[in-house]
């Protein structure tokens, strides 16, 4: 999918024309991972946001608007959660660069650390960081609606006094200390900017400029490099004195309350046989989420489109913009929108393993497994994720710490049936496998859909183990995962992720299929000179054989789709994809589906609807009655475990070739990636149909 | 009595008393894996490997390898 590209683009171009305004009030959300900050950001903003990517980098973007009582506009930042300023990834070291470089236009006049009750301790190190830079700040306490549970207790005057800040407690789960905390930064001008820890603000801010890169970069004199880790240790460890010193008195746990509940759930979670079988059950469960319970709304919106496309060819005067709307735009633009159940079902449940902190669990789970297939447990999280798509997914292994263990997890994320295979899988396996339940209450389509998922896995496995004994490369074996607290997620965030992510695959998918469409349209009722005079070459070719009306007009439209652009276009691939079990048609539509997988089904759609403009089908009829030339059946049982073969392992994903280049840093893996996929695809699909057919 | 922190047992705990600056990444020191601190295993995954700790109030999750670089004197 080129989606994310495309939406980056048009998310820097909305982003430039904002910033020219300077009447708005700039503040940066700065915090730990898993305290809420999200959360924070969503309760300040609402829908007012915008995602986006940082320029060169892939890190999420997030920035969003609200105002405040008095009118004035503010700007909120939701700066990518990290530990420290001082940065062991590229991807932490965003918020480290955006705080340091003061001659910014962004840069913020409030930054609002978001901390979490639970670990204050460990929150404050990047709190007395980011005082130390001289920016007004204010320490919002959240999830404050859980301190009694967890026999927790603040005094909060004297920690303001000792911080020399402003505190402000808030729950974004009982939306409460939000309107305190907007009334703070209405005061702003009120916040200290002395330093906290430091002495001064320009040696702290020279001496971080000058080693934050430490963690991340390559560095020539190994010898400085160790000494610069050293006092980044001893200055760490100073600042955890300093807090304590601070805290001491001021904050008091009662541990016995402290982690009951949490452990009582981890004794089942991560038990060594319950928490393989819970895993498993959660797996299934999504599964059949996706398949049998948005089978109804997709039957709902598949007959709608071919019922709007009806109408509209009936209602619009006859010509071209008819046939353009109706056969090209309305059946492409079908084609997608009817994925969208499955694809809000898939975020909803990705989003809730995060959201709740059993994602972490997993990683536990399976980093001993993991790591026979030459993965990591962290791996788990892109090949999971990597079913809704493989871009964010190659993005997530950002956080393996050992290379190689990356670079592999990279190379075989697109294995994982990203959302756009499924209407591939969906439409493909509805035509080949018939509709039954098994023991009474499994589908059998939803089954062999959960195969596909298992071969995903499968391939992805067996790929690691031979990558792991080609690829030779430095290993800087660590691993660091917090356990965050079980937390019932939040319904809004859910929402909220559940709509932006379903939101950019309708309307960014929607573009490309959209151009392929009326492209695609274009060439299939247009033609050259054998092309234009169909109607007199069939005519005088069957003058004897006294056909009846409706049998003619058919021979003709079959004759001129072959005659046009497309169909010249398709012939000439046809050698390569017969053996495969392929028509023209099918190799157009892998050809196209280059662009994006679902493509495969809006072009099927609007090729059989261009041939068969009067028969107003579903897109599943059409494909169900499609012959070959001679009158055999095309979408048989081995043409379709052959297509199946060839999505499952095909890289067809221009935008993951370019995120694979990015992350990997260099074209030599993305093209690998790219060919050795290919070829594996092709041979897979060749042996499949020739054996069965 | 000194040991490593891989040899702990499930529910033991433990005072961290050293290790080696240059193996111990900066992330784990900042998540409190520091001298001085208390470590206690909360739980050890299903094959031995990696274990699940809680440090200066952070639950965090290390494997064996690391574990066994991290010196600790085990509270009674």
């Amino acid at each position: 999918m080129l989606l994310e590209k495309k939406w980056q683009a048009g998310f820097l171009w909305k982003y430039k024309s904002k910033m020219t305004k300077n009447d708005t009030l700039k503040i940066a959300l700065v915090g730990n991972p898993n305290t809420g900050k999200t959360s924070l950001f969503n309760s300040l903003t609402g829908l007012r946001q915008q995602v986006g990517n940082y320029p060169g980098i892939t890190v999420e973007k997030k920035q969003g608007s609200f105002h405040l009582e008095n009118h004035q506009k503010v700007t909120v930042i939701d700066l990518p959660g990290t530990y420290s300023l001082n940065p062991s990834s590229i991807d932490e070291s965003v918020t480290t660069e955006y705080l340091l470089n003061k001659e910014d236009k962004n840069f913020p006049q409030v930054a609002v650390i978001v901390a979490e009750a639970e670990n204050l301790k460990r929150n404050l190190l990047l709190f007395t960081q980011v005082k130390d830079l001289g920016i007004p700040t204010i320490l919002v306490i959240n999830m404050a609606d859980r301190m009694q549970l967890k026999g927790i207790s603040i005094n909060k005057e004297n920690l303001e006094k000792q911080l020399d800040t402003k505190i402000i407690f808030t729950s974004t789960r009982n939306n409460t200390g939000i309107s305190e905390l907007k009334n703070c930064i209405q005061n702003f001008e009120k916040l200290a900017e002395k330093p906290l820890f430091s002495n001064d603000i320009s040696t702290y801010k020279n001496w971080l400029s000058d080693t934050y890169k430490i963690g991340f970069v390559e560095v020539e004199d190994k010898q400085k490099q160790i000494a610069v880790k050293k006092e980044q240790h001893q200055e760490t460890v100073k600042r955890y004195q300093f807090i304590n010193s601070v805290l001491k008195g001021n904050f008091e746990k009662d541990k016995s309350k402290a982690t009951d509940f949490d452990s009582r759930l981890d004794k089942i979670l991560t038990h060594k046989v319950f928490g393989y079988i819970i895993f498993l059950v959660l797996l299934m469960l999504m599964f059949q989420a996706i398949f049998s319970w948005s089978g109804p709304f997709m039957d709902f919106i598949d007959e709608n489109f071919a019922l709007l496309a009806e109408t509209v060819a009936t209602f619009l005067p006859e010509g071209k913009i008819n046939e353009l709307i109706s056969q090209g735009i309305i059946p492409g633009i079908g084609g997608i929108v009817i994925f969208v159940p499955q694809i809000a079902m898939l975020f909803l449940f990705i989003s809730i393993l995060e959201e709740s902190g059993y994602m972490s669990r997993v990683v536990f789970l399976m980093d001993k497994i993991m790591r026979k297939f030459g993965l990591n447990g962290k791996s788990v999280v892109p090949l999971i994720s990597g079913n809704a798509c493989a871009i964010p997914a190659v993005m997530a292994t950002r956080n393996i710490e050992d290379w190689k263990e990356r670079l592999i997890t990279i190379l075989v994320t697109p294995f994982s049936v990203c959302s756009a295979r499924l209407p591939v899988y969906t439409i493909l396996i509805s035509l080949i496998v018939p509709e039954q339940k098994i023991f009474g209450f499994i589908n059998s389509q939803a089954l062999a859909l959960l195969g596909m998922y298992v071969f995903g896995i499968v391939l992805a496995l067996l790929s690691s183990i031979i990558l792991t004994k080609i690829i030779k490369a430095k290993s800087k074996s660590y691993f660091v995962i917090e356990m965050p607290s079980y937390k019932m997620p939040l319904l809004r965030n859910v929402f909220y992720t559940v709509f932006e992510k379903t939101k950019s695959f309708v309307i960014d998918a929607g573009k490309i299929i959209l151009a392929v469409s009326v492209v695609l349209w274009f060439l299939a009722s247009h033609g050259g000179e054998t092309f234009d005079n169909a109607e007199k070459i069939v005519s005088s070719q069957l003058e004897n054989e006294n056909l009846p009306e409706a049998e003619l007009t058919a021979k003709i439209a079959s004759f001129q789709i072959e005659n046009s652009y497309i169909g010249t276009m398709g012939k000439a691939i046809e050698p390569i994809i017969k053996p495969l079990g392929y028509d023209w048609k099918i190799g157009i539509a892998i050809i196209t589906s280059f662009a994006a997988r679902e493509v495969f089904v809006g072009t099927l759609a609007t090729i059989y609807s261009v041939e068969n403009a009067d028969d107003e089908g579903t897109i599943k009829s059409r494909m169900q009655t499609a012959t070959f030339t001679n009158g055999e059946k095309v979408f048989t049982t081995p043409t379709g475990i052959s297509l199946l073969f060839f999505y499952a392992i095909a890289m067809q994903c221009g935008a993951t070739v370019a995120i694979v280049k990015r992350e990997t840093n260099s074209w030599k893996w993305a093209l690998l990636q790219l060919f050795g996929l290919g070829i594996m695809a092709y041979l897979a699909a060749l042996v499949a149909y020739q054996v069965l057919n | 009595m000194q040991t490593t922190i891989n040899t702990l047992q499930k529910g033991q705990k433990a005072v961290i008393l050293s290790f080696d600056d240059a193996i111990i990444p900066l992330k784990l020191i900042e998540m409190g894996c520091m001298e001085g601190n208390f470590v206690e295993v909360i739980q050890i995954a299903p094959l031995g490997d990696p274990i699940f700790l809680s440090v200066n109030d952070t639950n965090l999750a290390i494997r064996k390898e690391m574990a066994s670089r991290i010196f600790v004197e085990i509270q009674k």
